[in-house]
């Protein structure tokens, strides 16, 4: 078992400020099951401009539970200016610490919190979308997420980046990168600090749980009855970027035409109603 | 507090009478098996009825049985220690789904010249034979080496047919047999396998202590060397109260294997369909109709494998998952993951194992706790239907 703190598994146990504000001043979604985990932040702005009410929604393992309603106690009675300047640090030590390898808890609550901010003050997140290239792919982690991470935790090396960002924890690929970043960083730790267009937002995930979310409620509405009525079912099973997995089932699973089925149905209907970038595979 | 352990295929209770069994060597009978006077000389007699107990539950003879440190030694000494004893073997099969104690050393002999072909299993975890076929003709005497039952869903494969198939092609066969040990009966006078590996720690044994069959004129290069203790095949001065320990616990198992079988399959079979009436959202992972039957793989649509874990830990209630969190590293189970389980349903597995000592009011007790856990996570999460 990791080494939570009480407060982690207090806030664990009893979450505080669950839920959704209906009518919110910001909203901020970042993660995506495939990540495993997600956040989905609103706050509301009471008359005297500070935050009167935050709420949260959390997929996600016990520190990302603990670290979203901890992130949402925080704010409370903050201005839009101080939220912004809650940093990933700040939600760890408000939980007496996380476990190095949970650390990207605290940066998934940071992003959320930029995100609604963002969303409050009307910046339109496709924008930000384009902020920086993906670097670590396994996790769509972007360049500038990496670098704020080194930056704002003078972190020292890949596992601590993993530990932080998630970045290079799965095939590991993108290892020789992330080395080439963190002595990039480390030069420019020594000179005094860049201008602040280079602490670009990244946003990348925003879309991601979006997009997800759509896809399943396109299949379900438009998708899924119509495979049904012919004795077929479709599942997703990942969608990585563009890219949208699913497996065929029942009747469509063994259908001489399901190639047919799978570009005129399922990826013509995902491309009108999600984004007309999508291509959709069947897993193999 | 005992808790309700359901987490049999991480390790096992030892078993009372296998403690007891052992405590001899522990206290009075300590002298080392190789010495030359009658202290230590006694000892061999232990282990050598050691010896018999493990290959009785196999059906092998005991010379071809070793004595290993765990069940990832066994398991390593049969894949490098085969292919090192036989230049012939440039070719290795496996399969996707192996415990890291075979794919490590498949990967690392891939790494260093070595053919490897890893099979990829359906949705329901099993192999695909056509597949094996073709990978032992594609060319070279193979060693093969598939589990004969999975730890993660408990998916059995048939190890008879696999193993007939390798033979017909000349090849070499091993087995982790580690999860199948003392859950299914295993006989390599008709499955002819060549090397199979035991762990102790999974049959109410201690842990450190493991076993490898290795058919006679089966060679095998040591891992180990050193000393001329298990003839030559692992040195080291031998784990004498592990050993008396694993035998004690072979000879258990295999009288209690029937009634075992039945009692166990009974409980996880309540509990799967327990769930299954109180929980939505739910599937079971691997082939229901070929299963070890204490295992039982459940995913949890929207939610988080180790945030249900630190629940039911609050109840008292033990288990494991094949969430990312949980893994150690950021990739969730490879198993479900290479089965095209959806990853919304890997990262909310749970996995369930029972042994001889679970009992009805166990399985009771996670029922009762279980779906409130499921509903309590369920109304944190942004993926939930109520969104
Ligand atoms: C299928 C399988 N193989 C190998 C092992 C490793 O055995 P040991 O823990 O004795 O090294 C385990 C147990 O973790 C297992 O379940």
């Amino acid at each position: 078992m990791w080494d939570y703190s009480e407060k982690v598994m207090d806030h664990f146990r009893h979450p505080r400020n669950v839920g959704v504000i209906e009518d919110a001043s910001g909203i901020g979604e970042v993660g995506s099951l495939a990540c495993g985990d997600a956040l989905k932040l609103t706050f509301k702005l009471g008359e005297d401009d500070r935050i009167a009410d935050a709420k949260f929604q959390t997929f996600g393992c016990a520190s990302a539970i603990a670290s979203s309603s901890a992130l949402t106690e925080m704010i409370k009675g903050m201005t839009v200016d101080e939220a912004e300047r809650v940093t990933n640090q700040d939600i760890a030590e408000f939980l007496g610490g996380l476990p190095e390898q949970k650390m990207h808890c605290s940066v998934m609550g940071r992003e959320a919190l930029e995100q609604a901010i963002a969303n409050y003050r009307g910046e339109s997140p496709s924008k930000k979308m384009l902020a920086g290239e993906v670097v670590c792919n396994c996790f769509g982690i972007t360049e500038d997420e990496v670098r704020r991470a080194i930056r704002e935790n003078a972190l020292t090396s890949i596992e601590q980046i993993t530990h932080y960002t998630k970045a290079g924890g799965g095939c590991r690929q993108c290892h020789p990168q992330l080395a080439a970043i963190l002595e990039n960083e480390q030069a420019n730790a020594a000179t005094p600090a860049l201008p602040a267009d280079a602490a670009g937002r990244s946003g990348g995930r925003l879309t991601n749980l979006q997009k997800i979310r759509r896809i399943e409620e396109v299949m379900e509405r438009d998708i899924r009855p119509q495979l049904r009525k012919d004795g077929g079912d479709i599942e997703l099973i990942d969608v990585d970027g563009n890219r949208v997995l699913v497996a065929l089932r029942g009747m469509c699973a063994n259908c001489q035409v399901s190639q047919f089925t799978l570009k005129d149905v399922v990826e013509a209907r995902l491309r009108e109603y999600v984004t007309a970038e999508l291509v959709v595979e069947e897993q193999s | 507090m005992r808790p309700v352990y359901l987490d049999n295929n991480a390790t096992t209770q030892p078993a009372p009478e296998v403690l007891d069994a052992q405590q001899p060597f522990l206290t009075t009978m300590w002298g080392n098996p190789s010495s030359m006077h009658e202290f230590g000389g006694q000892v061999r007699r232990y282990v050598e009825k050691a010896r018999e107990q493990v290959a009785s539950l196999i059906g092998a003879d005991p010379s071809e049985i070793i004595f290993t440190g765990c069940g990832t030694e066994g398991d390593n000494t049969a894949i490098l220690g085969s292919v090192a004893a036989d230049q012939a073997l440039r070719h290795v099969i496996t399969s996707r789904v192996e415990h890291p104690a075979v794919l490590a050393p498949c990967r690392h002999l891939a790494a260093n010249g070595h053919y490897v072909t890893e099979l990829a299993v359906d949705s329901m975890g099993r192999i695909d034979e056509t597949e094996l076929i073709e990978a032992l003709q594609a060319g070279g005497k193979a060693l093969t080496s598939i589990m004969w039952a999975n730890n993660e869903t408990g998916v059995v494969f048939p190890i008879r047919r696999i193993a007939e198939k390798v033979k017909q092609f000349g090849g070499t066969m091993h087995s982790d047999a580690i999860q199948a040990a003392g859950k299914l009966s295993i006989d390599v006078r008709s499955v002819p396998v060549d090397l199979l590996t035991l762990s102790g720690h999974k049959i109410h044994a201690p842990k450190g202590i493991g076993a490898l069959y290795i058919r006679k004129g089966v060679r095998i290069r040591p891992l180990l060397l050193g000393g001329h203790q298990e003839v030559n095949r692992r040195a080291g001065t031998e784990n004498v109260a592990g050993i008396v320990a694993l035998g004690a616990a072979c000879e258990i198992a295999q009288r209690a294997l029937h009634a075992d079988h039945n009692r166990i399959a009974a409980l996880r079979d309540r509990l799967e369909h327990g769930i299954l009436e109180r929980c939505s959202d739910v599937r079971i992972n691997g082939d229901q109709k070929q299963r070890l039957p204490n295992t039982s793989s459940i995913s949890f649509a929207y939610i988080e494998g180790e945030a249900i874990l630190y629940d039911l830990s609050d109840a008292g209630i033990a288990a494991s998952s094949g969430s990312a969190c949980t893994s150690g590293s950021l990739e969730p189970s490879h198993v479900l993951r290479t089965m095209g389980v959806p990853f919304t349903m890997v990262n909310g597995s749970i996995r369930f194992s029972l042994s001889r000592y679970t009992t009805a009011a166990e399985i009771a007790h996670v029922l009762e706790v279980l779906p409130k856990v499921v509903d309590r996570l369920r109304s944190l999460s942004p993926f939930s239907a109520t969104t």
